[in-house]
């Protein structure tokens, strides 16, 4: 049978109504991408993870303990599993992420740090007082704790007197720019994505000539969303990067399925099949610029395409 | 037999952001929906236009499918604001 939507929504709603995240993880393990560079606490201009690269390794253990579970026996015992978890992290036993999953996507956090420090952005980081966004649980509907969970993040923005955020993934960009504005009010602080904050830092150069053909896959989200299409081009090019379009781009990009992953893994996992196609038909080495889509479209592909972050690839063409 | 609910587009909450009457039923959404969800979005907006709260019901793990990728919603003629209509149905279903 396939995971009872509701227990599994429960479980992801009740994680972060008592610890904070739909997947909550050790302090030390949230920060830990930021030992040794020195980042200010807090300031009046913050980098604000949203925890979503962090989160991707222990995401993609318990997509695969899901799968297992999904059209198994085991699926009915997902209820009980809820009712174990509002007093013990059921999700800590479930995921074991590996570790060098952790350390790749720890570097991409350290990448786009070093990025905006060599353009000049003074920035600080919260460290152990950020939290997880709530995305997840918005997109499931679940708005009582994801409204009350908006508050509470937006208050230590106020607390720590934060004016600027700059964000990492297209996901948190949403939640911090066009969803919390709504829930709530005197809602102040400005945010944007670290493309965006980049590409307006880039010389009126133009394009690095000379670079590597790589096939960009747009995140819907920055795209149909927030309307975030050309800075990614801009740093791309200018990097040397050739960017190549795939069959669906830009506006009409097409969804890598991650969304699906937390209820349907199986879904999720034909959609991104569907997508590498189309970006395999243009290039082997392909860029994401989410880390969802990143994770969900590299266990479709397998070996057989390159697939990195678009800091892995700006940070590689200025070492 | 279908039973019918007059009062259940006033139950989803937050009603007044659903605007699936303005859903011309032209199909496109289905068309591009990359899940290929052949229900969503327009029959499933005629259900709950209509009443037909079962027919929701029945559905959900359709709802729940939905990538809130806004394929659709980019391509409306009609400017339906789609994936969130999705989402007030999620957050309907779960309370």
């Amino acid at each position: 049978m396939p995971l009872p939507t509701g227990d599994t929504i429960g479980i992801l709603a009740d994680n972060l109504r008592l610890r904070k995240s739909v997947l909550p993880i050790p302090a030390g393990v949230a920060t830990r991408w930021s030992r040794g560079l020195n980042l200010p606490r807090g300031g009046e201009t913050v980098l604000y993870t949203g925890m979503m690269y962090q989160l991707i390794p222990y995401i993609a253990a318990i997509s695969k303990a899901q799968g297992k579970v999904e059209d198994s026996p085991l699926a009915n015992f997902v209820r009980l599993g809820r009712m174990i978890n509002k007093v013990v992290n059921i999700s800590g036993f479930m995921a074991r992420p590996a570790r060098d999953m952790q350390v790749r996507y720890d570097g991409m956090l350290v990448g786009i740090a070093r990025l905006l420090e060599q353009a000049g952005v003074e920035f600080g980081y919260l460290y152990e007082e950020e939290l997880y966004s709530g995305a997840l649980v918005y997109d499931l509907g679940v708005d009582d704790v994801f409204a009350q969970h908006a508050r509470e993040v937006y208050q230590t923005f106020r607390k720590k007197e934060v004016k600027n955020v700059i964000t990492v993934d297209p996901h948190t960009t949403n939640m911090l720019r066009s969803v919390y504005p709504q829930l709530i009010e005197g809602y102040d602080l400005k945010v944007r994505s670290y493309l965006e904050v980049l590409a307006e830092r880039l010389p009126a150069a133009g394009s690095a000539p000379g670079g590597a053909d790589v096939v960009i896959h747009d995140s819907c989200v920055y795209a149909r969303y927030e309307n975030i299409i050309e800075p990614q081009r801009k740093l791309l090019a200018a990097a040397g990067i050739n960017v190549k379009e795939p069959r669906d781009s830009g506006k009409f990009t097409l969804c890598c399925g991650g969304p699906a992953e937390s209820l349907f893994p199986k879904k999720a996992l034909e959609r991104a099949a569907i997508r590498v196609e189309q970006l395999q038909a243009v290039s082997r080495q392909g860029v994401t610029m989410c880390p969802i889509c990143l994770v969900n479209l590299q266990k479709a592909a397998g070996p057989d395409m390159n697939l990195r972050d678009i800091s892995e690839y700006l940070i590689g063409r200025q070492a | 037999m279908v039973q019918v609910n007059p009062g259940f587009i006033d139950q989803v909450g937050q009603a007044k952001t659903f605007n699936a009457a303005a859903c011309m039923n032209c199909g496109v959404c289905s068309a591009v929906c990359p899940m290929g969800i052949e229900l969503l979005p327009r029959k499933l907006f005629r259900y709950v236009l209509l009443g037909m709260e079962d027919k929701v019901r029945d559905n959900s793990a359709t709802i729940y499918s939905c990538l809130l990728c806004k394929m659709c919603e980019v391509n409306c003629p009609a400017g339906v604001h789609i994936a969130e209509n999705v989402r007030t149905l999620r957050y309907y279903l779960y309370k």
